[in-house]
């Protein structure tokens, strides 16, 4: 489980953090909008990931017990201040379509369940690069979503504000349904995209078992 | 005074905290699994929204920007929220064992709900002054509150409904927030100001 390569792989599909374990879901229907969106939000999230694994596997044996939480919180708030500022000065658009949520990083989930759960139990070796899985796991979820929901709200994808870049144009404009992009076109597509990775998992599970049945691996 | 009306209406029904700005979805889906606990729960959100509100803009306005210290918005909010949530519980518990009965069990989730540092930095770049960040923070709980009670009374019934094996739990529950968030819509283009003639 500590072996760093393990901690590494872990979070991109057998943990994924959004479609296995089901956190931080507000951050990914709010930053699936689009996918350059998906790529900022993903990539702050890994950055504080590490960070705050690092720091708080490096301090797990300094921290007491009782007051562990505000400790966690107060790290990862802090690399959370360093997203938040760096992204304002270098790409202020995606900053401002993100809005709130750039902050909110804060009280992502993800985060603190992987300080709680692994940094505070292992090396600084291991924590980080399950912080590096587990925020490429959780950009790899947002591109999916905002992959499928770019192009059916605008038609374009990989739009970015920030480079000057307007896209790939798919189909014209009047095709394009808006809605997909509102909460509602986030809330229906996570849920559906977790079933279907649901849907995946029990059949690989099943042919595993049978696989296993009948002597032949795989 | 018609002005703090048009933030009760915008922030509980037109940018309703769930189903617009998709903030606090983690206990909307945690805690909705019965009609009760979902009551239960949108009673401490309204109250610690409220306090949460009201701390946050004395500190913003009291010590952060008298010190010039305003980057420090995401540190000291959550650690204020985090502490006053720990306050809240330990004077419940003290003083009104009923009340502690009823929410104790969800006032220590309440930290990681992001609508509580969400309505707070809201409130903060809206620019309210103090009493429309009472009333922003009150109206913002009472509309996430809202939202869950209507959904936990739609997923009592759906327990009885046959759902396809990959669909049960989160999926569904993801979707069926979709359509209630696709009502919630229904707001969006709502002039409130106009409407109460302003």
């Amino acid at each position: 489980m500590s072996s760093p390569l393990q901690a590494f792989t872990n979070g991109i599909y057998k943990e994924n953090p959004t479609f296995r374990l089901l956190l931080g879901m507000c951050p990914t229907i709010a930053a699936s909008m689009a996918v350059s969106n998906g790529i900022g939000m993903g990539l702050a999230a890994t950055f504080v990931l590490m960070g705050s694994n690092l720091i708080i596997s490096l301090l797990r044996s300094v921290i007491p017990s009782e007051i562990r939480i505000p400790c966690y919180i107060v790290v990862i708030a802090t690399f959370v201040t360093i997203v938040d500022l760096v992204m304002n000065a270098f790409l202020p658009q995606l900053h401002a379509v993100l809005g709130v949520f750039v902050p909110l990083i804060v009280v992502n989930c993800i985060i603190l369940a992987r300080a709680e759960a692994f940094a505070s139990k292992n090396g600084p070796g291991a924590s980080i690069m399950d912080g590096l899985g587990m925020g490429i796991g959780f950009t790899l979820a947002l591109i999916v979503l905002s992959a499928i929901r770019e192009p059916l709200a605008t038609g374009v994808v990989l739009a970015a504000a920030d480079f000057g870049f307007d896209g790939i144009r798919l189909f014209p404009q009047r095709y394009a349904m808006a809605i997909v992009n509102q909460p509602v076109g986030g809330f229906i597509t996570l849920g559906l995209a977790i079933g279907a990775v649901n849907l995946i998992t029990a059949k690989k599970k099943n042919k595993g078992s049978r696989g296993a049945q009948g002597g032949a691996g795989k | 005074m018609k002005q703090l009306l048009v933030i009760l209406f915008s922030q509980a029904l037109v940018n309703n905290y769930m189903l617009a700005r998709i903030l606090g979805t983690c206990p909307f889906i945690g805690v909705s699994q019965q009609f009760e606990t979902a009551t239960g729960m949108s009673l401490a959100v309204v109250f610690v929204m409220t306090m949460a509100s009201v701390i946050t803009w004395l500190v913003q306005h009291f010590i952060l920007n008298p010190l010039g210290m305003a980057y420090l918005q995401t540190v000291s909010f959550i650690l204020v929220i985090a502490a006053l949530v720990q306050l809240i519980e330990m004077v419940i518990k003290k003083n009104s064992p009923g009340l502690y009965r009823a929410l104790g069990i969800y006032l220590p989730l309440i930290t990681t709900n992001c609508a509580v540092l969400g309505v707070a930095i809201i409130n903060i770049s809206s620019n309210y002054n103090l009493v429309e960040s009472a009333v922003s923070g009150a109206a913002g709980g009472l509309g996430w509150g809202l939202a869950i009670m209507l959904f936990a009374a739609i997923r009592e019934r759906q327990r009885l409904a046959p759902i396809s094996q990959a669909m049960q739990g989160f999926p569904i529950a993801l979707v069926t927030t979709g359509l209630l968030a696709m009502a919630f819509l229904g707001f969006s283009g709502f002039d409130v100001a106009r409407f109460i003639g302003l």
